[in-house]
């Protein structure tokens, strides 16, 4: 197969589930043509997390605007398209179905194919766009506000879940934390830029272990640990000194995960690890696993910041996957809040 | 002219095409599946079944609200995607007015109900006035949310026959029936929900006088802010 002759595919992804409104489209699932992304983080700020009612209204409202934009910086008109892909969960079942309705709509009225992505997919997919050499099978942990996914990357489109959170998902314990510490939402990036100025071995706080399946993960420990350390601060009038606290909380789920991620790619016996997810882009995290990964002899991959955030890109990507497999759905597809990936 | 008729506001998804004045085609569900499964199967059943070129369709017309706030962002995003992909407007019409049509040609009063929860309904009072072309509703209590108490109230100040209907009609038919000073009536089903053909041909009406709009514009009339906005604004008030 002489892979020059073969035509061009270009796909129109979409994603709405959770606060960001975007669309983008993506050449042969590896070139990124255009991304554009609608954050709705500084309204949702005002009431300290995502508001699913506020952020469908404000998806309905910008979703025309993001995906002509999409197409516009991409040079490029829908006609051009060769297929529509769209997330249609894990997510918040309102902002799901705007995009979804909207995509089903466009993929009805232009006549193009329709793929419903699965967000994680999508995550684990931002790899493939930012490393033009990263190819099936490897191991990927894909950590966000709403998932901790120990998954591994079979080949595309095929994927084993092998460790989860039981608990809270890795992002929500930064927003937890970050709450507790006065420095709100989102709590990510806060952490993260605090704990560069502490010291992440000042406070010793528990590395969870799970029963059962040593690839699960628990936050919800560590994070009842760190409020009671401050509670215990503020009884005996001591100060907190809260940069120590978000680096060493920090450095507590780094360990857990860069611990199961680095055994998992030994044990399935793989050279390959990657991260996605908007926990991916956490300055610590990222620094850890480059080192552990150089240590391990392990190729370590990960999106630009850009592509960890929820964006059309990914969805893009991993649409076209699907559809070179021949994946299309019809106009009953729904939005599945709680959507499982490999089955 | 041919325009395209949405409605998925309540508990009735509708569909219908209109071309020059004439009822082409309409497909309407009141079933357990969601909108979402239902509303874009129907339009392209009627594709299928009237041989539609969706190129020479002239605007999409949507239920624009009030109603269940997902059902109608089903219903807009529907409108605003196929809006955008044929480069065409949208007309919205507001919901009321749509299960208000059905009852064309009544001296009556005219009281579409739906249920708005936390004990109120999304309502208002219309009757027909005019003459040929100009025969159309006219708004005597503009679409709200307020408690049937409040609504009756109204309803009873007018002391004039009256038409409910919609599906708010019968969670709150008892109320109704003890509580309505003139003689009223509930409309019969096959009239008395939600209809893409009474949007598609309001819509029409609308799309003619000059009222279709860009569809990244369009989003729907809820009538209501979301809980937490709500909530918010209560803490803030109780702070001042």
């Amino acid at each position: 197969m002489n892979v020059s002759t073969e035509k061009d595919i270009y796909i129109l992804g979409i994603e709405t589930s959770c606060d960001e409104t975007a669309a983008s489209v993506v050449k042969n699932g590896r070139e990124l043509l255009s991304n554009i992304i609608s954050s709705q983080v500084p309204i949702h700020t005002l009431y300290g997390g995502v508001v699913p009612e506020i952020a469908s209204r404000k998806h309905i409202e910008r979703i025309n605007q993001v995906i002509k934009e999409a197409l516009a910086s991409a040079c490029m008109e829908l006609k051009d398209m060769d297929a529509i892909a769209v997330t249609y969960g894990p997510g918040l079942v309102g902002p799901l179905l705007v995009g979804v309705a909207e995509a089903k709509a466009m993929s009805f009225a232009a006549g193009l194919p329709l793929v419903g992505v699965h967000h994680i997919e999508g995550h684990i997919s931002a790899n493939y766009i930012e490393n033009k050499q990263l190819k099936p099978p490897f191991v990927c942990l894909v950590a966000s506000g709403g998932h901790s996914h120990l998954v591994v990357v079979k080949d595309y489109g095929e994927y084993e879940v092998i460790g989860r959170t039981r608990d809270d998902a890795a992002g929500e314990a930064f927003d937890k934390v970050a709450r507790a510490i006065g420095l709100g939402y989102p709590g990510g990036p806060k952490i993260d830029k605090l704990a560069r100025e502490g010291n992440p071995y000042a406070i010793d706080f528990p590395r969870a272990r799970v029963e059962g399946n040593d690839y699960d993960f628990s936050f919800s420990g560590l994070k009842s640990a760190v409020l009671n350390y401050i509670n215990g601060c503020n009884m005996k009038g001591e100060e907190v000194n809260t940069a120590d606290v978000a680096a060493s909380f920090q450095k507590a789920v780094c360990d857990v995960l860069v611990e199961h991620s680095i055994r998992a790619v030994k044990e399935y016996g793989y050279d390959k690890f990657a991260i996605a997810g908007g926990v991916a882009s956490n300055f610590a995290l990222r620094e850890a696993f480059e080192t552990e990964c150089e240590k391990q002899g392990i190729s370590f991959y990960r999106p630009a910041p850009i592509l960890c955030t929820d964006n059309g890109a990914m969805i893009a990507c991993a649409g076209y996957y699907e559809f070179i497999k021949g994946v299309r759905d019809d106009y009953t597809l729904n939005a599945v809040p709680n959507l499982k990936l490999g089955g | 002219m041919k325009i395209i008729g949405l409605d998925s506001s309540g508990l009735t998804a509708s569909v219908a095409l209109v071309s020059d004045s004439v009822l082409t085609a309409e497909y309407t569900v009141e079933y357990k599946k969601t909108h979402s499964q239902t509303l874009l199967p129907m339009l392209d059943e009627i594709k299928r079944m009237c041989e539609l070129d969706l190129s020479k369709v002239d605007a999409i017309a949507v239920a624009s609200g009030p109603g269940s706030f997902t059902g109608l962002r089903i219903g807009s995003a529907t409108a605003k995607g196929l809006a955008l992909a044929l480069d065409i407007p949208i007309v919205e019409v507001p919901t009321l007015e749509g299960i208000a049509m059905n009852m064309w040609g009544s001296e009556k009063l005219i009281c579409p109900l739906m249920d708005a929860r936390r004990d109120q309904v999304y309502t208002a009072i219309y009757e027909f006035k005019g003459m040929g072309k100009d025969y159309r509703l006219n708004a005597l209590l503009a679409p709200c949310a307020v408690s049937v108490e409040e609504l009756l109230i109204n309803v009873n100040a007018f002391g004039r026959e009256i038409i409910f209907l919609g599906d708010g009609a019968p969670v709150h038919e008892k109320y109704i029936c003890d509580n309505v000073k003139e003689r009223f009536s509930f409309a019969p089903a096959g009239r008395n929900r939600q209809r893409g053909a009474n949007i598609a041909l309001l819509g029409e009406i609308y799309f003619s006088e000059g009222k279709g709009i860009d569809p990244d514009l369009h989003a729907p009339e809820y009538f209501r802010v979301s809980q937490a906005e709500r909530e918010k604004a209560e803490r803030e008030g109780r702070a001042k």
